[in-house]
């Protein structure tokens, strides 16, 4: 199968790891978190302030702010947007991220 | 280091606006290009990020060579002098004043107002004689049962990820909804690994037919969408037109969609709903300008469009916009009108009145993709009757979780007509999107026309940054100001 690493012939930099919710996860340089968090399979990382429902990715150009996460203790972060770095803790954001 | 040229200040590094940058760069003007993402490209040519090492970047694009020309000479204007590429600067408002000469005449000054991203916390200002609104459009996505499950997102989101950060949301996907972007968003997936298991258009094919004439005006584009097919039929993709999606499935993930053929009234056929199974919905119904800028600065629209003259003007003088912003048409319209804005700002700031001609066979394009585009428009239209689609527990404003429901309850128990009347009694529209996800379904809901929203600043702006942005005009009086301000 291909990926889309193959596809344009991608070689980044050595895989760093950053977190989720504790959990070690591997990221390549470049790329954003909400990359990050797809490429290990994860599609929501935040929960409505309201109803509690789960909440990734939309438009990922950075217009809807459905895709908000808590990196780093920095809530409200449009994961589409914002690069990962090394060591990187990214938290699943509960409504307004500022609860906790 | 002095330098006597005027300067003027570009917005967007898509293709409008580097098409702009680079003819008025040519043509004796400093021009400053503020773009919002680590690259020039903006969606159309949005690139790999750099750490990302992509030798191959072209293989997720289309008319990789107009990008290359743009590029290159972007670089060179870079290298000469003429421009100043200011990246990650996003911009959330432009302030237009008017500056009294030595001589008693008024002459234009602009403050461009940005946060520097991707954090968006510090303040970033740019002064300039004229500006240049190349701010792009972005997806509309009517609602529709379970389309805010994780993994339902937006057909162009879909895109921007895979150029810009080479990943895909997940192994099978759908991609749906109406408009020439489909095309490339699925043949895009499946080149890129992804299983895609059907490509649902809610067009009928008939209506193409009907459009013969006014769509075989673009040659090109036919021959584009012939490519666009036969990737189609080589990657193995079930074409359904004349169908929707009229549910996602799945609880904290998706798992499948139903769609079902529409009659010609645009209502779903009635025993046509087959379930596919998918972990990702690509979705989207045309795009919508993104004319916040515009409208501060008091430039008059034209429904959802930024209106300009024949030289890409808009009624606020100093300001010209092209591409998206001024109407829906794809990246070789918006490249025609920005190399037409660029040529009559740059004639313009130099005291000179710009002979058309020098421009004749990009107003030439300009004429008849806008034809083009005016035809496609009447093929691409989102399922007549989505409302109907729209459960009374759908989440229309995906922000502040506003149902159709309460919408209809504003609208056929309050009395609510209008986008804003709509907001007030519900919310609806009132939270971090500022509606620009839900103004559509909102204004469709309604029973009105989709109006620009009058949006004081672009994006959010931290207060601290709002309480300091006219502090730094006590010290230009003071100083001769530099046209970049850090702050």
């Amino acid at each position: 199968m291909n990926s889309p690493l193959d596809l344009a012939d991608a070689h980044p930099g050595p895989a760093f790891t950053v977190t989720l919710d504790g959990r070690v996860i591997e990221a390549l340089p470049g790329q954003t978190v909400a990359a990050v968090l797809w490429t290990a399979g994860v599609t929501s990382w935040r929960t409505t302030r309201g109803a509690g429902r789960p909440r990734g990715i939309f438009c990922g150009i950075g217009v809807c702010y459905d895709c908000l996460v808590t990196v780093n203790d920095r809530p409200n972060q449009r994961a589409c947007l914002v690069p990962a770095h090394p060591g990187d803790a990214i938290r699943t954001q509960e409504g307004t991220g500022h609860d906790d | 280091m002095t330098d006597d040229r005027p300067h003027l200040a570009v917005i967007g590094a898509g293709p409008a606006g580097l098409a702009a940058t680079v003819a008025a760069a040519a043509h004796g003007v400093r021009v400053t290009l503020i773009d919002s993402a680590a690259r020039a490209g903006g969606q159309f040519y949005r690139q790999p990020a750099i750490e990302l090492n992509a030798g191959r970047p072209q293989a997720l694009h289309h008319q990789w060579r107009a990008w290359e020309r743009l590029r290159d000479a972007l670089a060179r204007h870079v290298e000469a002098g003429c421009v100043t590429h200011l990246t990650d600067r996003h911009v959330w408002l432009v302030e237009r004043q008017l500056e009294r000469q030595a001589g008693g005449a008024d002459r234009n000054a602009f403050t461009v107002h940005a946060l520097l991203g991707p954090e968006q916390q510090d303040p970033v200002e740019v002064r300039a004689d004229a500006v240049l609104l190349a701010t792009g459009g972005y997806e509309k996505v009517f609602p529709f049962p379970g389309w805010t499950v994780p993994g339902v997102l937006t057909a162009g989101g879909a895109q921007a990820m895979l150029k810009g950060t080479l990943a895909v949301p997940g192994r099978t996907a759908v991609v749906a909804g109406t408009g020439p972007l489909l095309l490339p968003v699925a043949t895009g997936l499946a080149a890129a690994g992804v299983e895609v298991a059907a490509l649902v258009e809610s067009a009928d094919p008939k209506a193409f037919a009907r459009r013969t004439r006014a769509l075989a005006a673009q040659p090109g584009k036919v021959a584009e969408g012939a490519r666009y097919a036969a990737q189609l039929l080589r990657h193995r993709v079930k074409l359904l037109t004349r169908h929707t999606v009229v549910q996602a499935h799945g609880d904290d993930r998706l798992e499948a969609v139903t769609v079902a053929a529409l009659d010609t009234d645009g209502r779903v056929r009635p025993g046509t709903a087959r379930r596919i199974a998918c972990d990702t919905l690509a979705v989207g119904h045309g795009m919508v300008p993104h004319t916040d800028l515009a409208e501060t600065l008091g430039c008059r629209l034209d429904g959802t469009d930024v209106q300009v003259d024949d030289e890409q003007r808009t009624d606020v003088p100093g300001v010209w916009a092209a591409g998206e912003t001024t109407g829906i048409g794809g990246a070789a319209l918006s490249l025609a009108e920005g190399h037409i804005a660029g040529r009559s700002a740059a004639a313009r700031l130099n005291g000179t009145e710009p002979d058309p001609r020098i421009w004749a066979p990009a107003a030439k394009s300009r004429t008849k993709l806008r034809e083009f585009f005016a035809a496609l428009d009447t093929v691409y239209a989102p399922p007549a009757r989505w409302t109907d689609l729209v459960t009374d527990d759908t989440v229309v404003c995906r922000c502040e979780e506003v149902t159709g429901g309460a919408i209809r309850e504003a609208v056929d128990g309050l009395g609510a007509g209008d986008v804003r009347t709509v907001k007030l009694l519900t919310r609806a529209g009132m939270g971090w999107c500022q509606g620009r996800m839900c103004g559509p379904a909102v204004a469709g809901l309604a029973g009105c026309e989709l109006t620009p929203s009058r949006r004081p600043f672009a994006r959010p702006v931290p207060l601290g940054v709002l309480a300091r942005a006219g502090e730094a005009e006590a010290d230009r009086s003071a100083a001769a100001p530099p046209d970049v301000l850090p702050d």
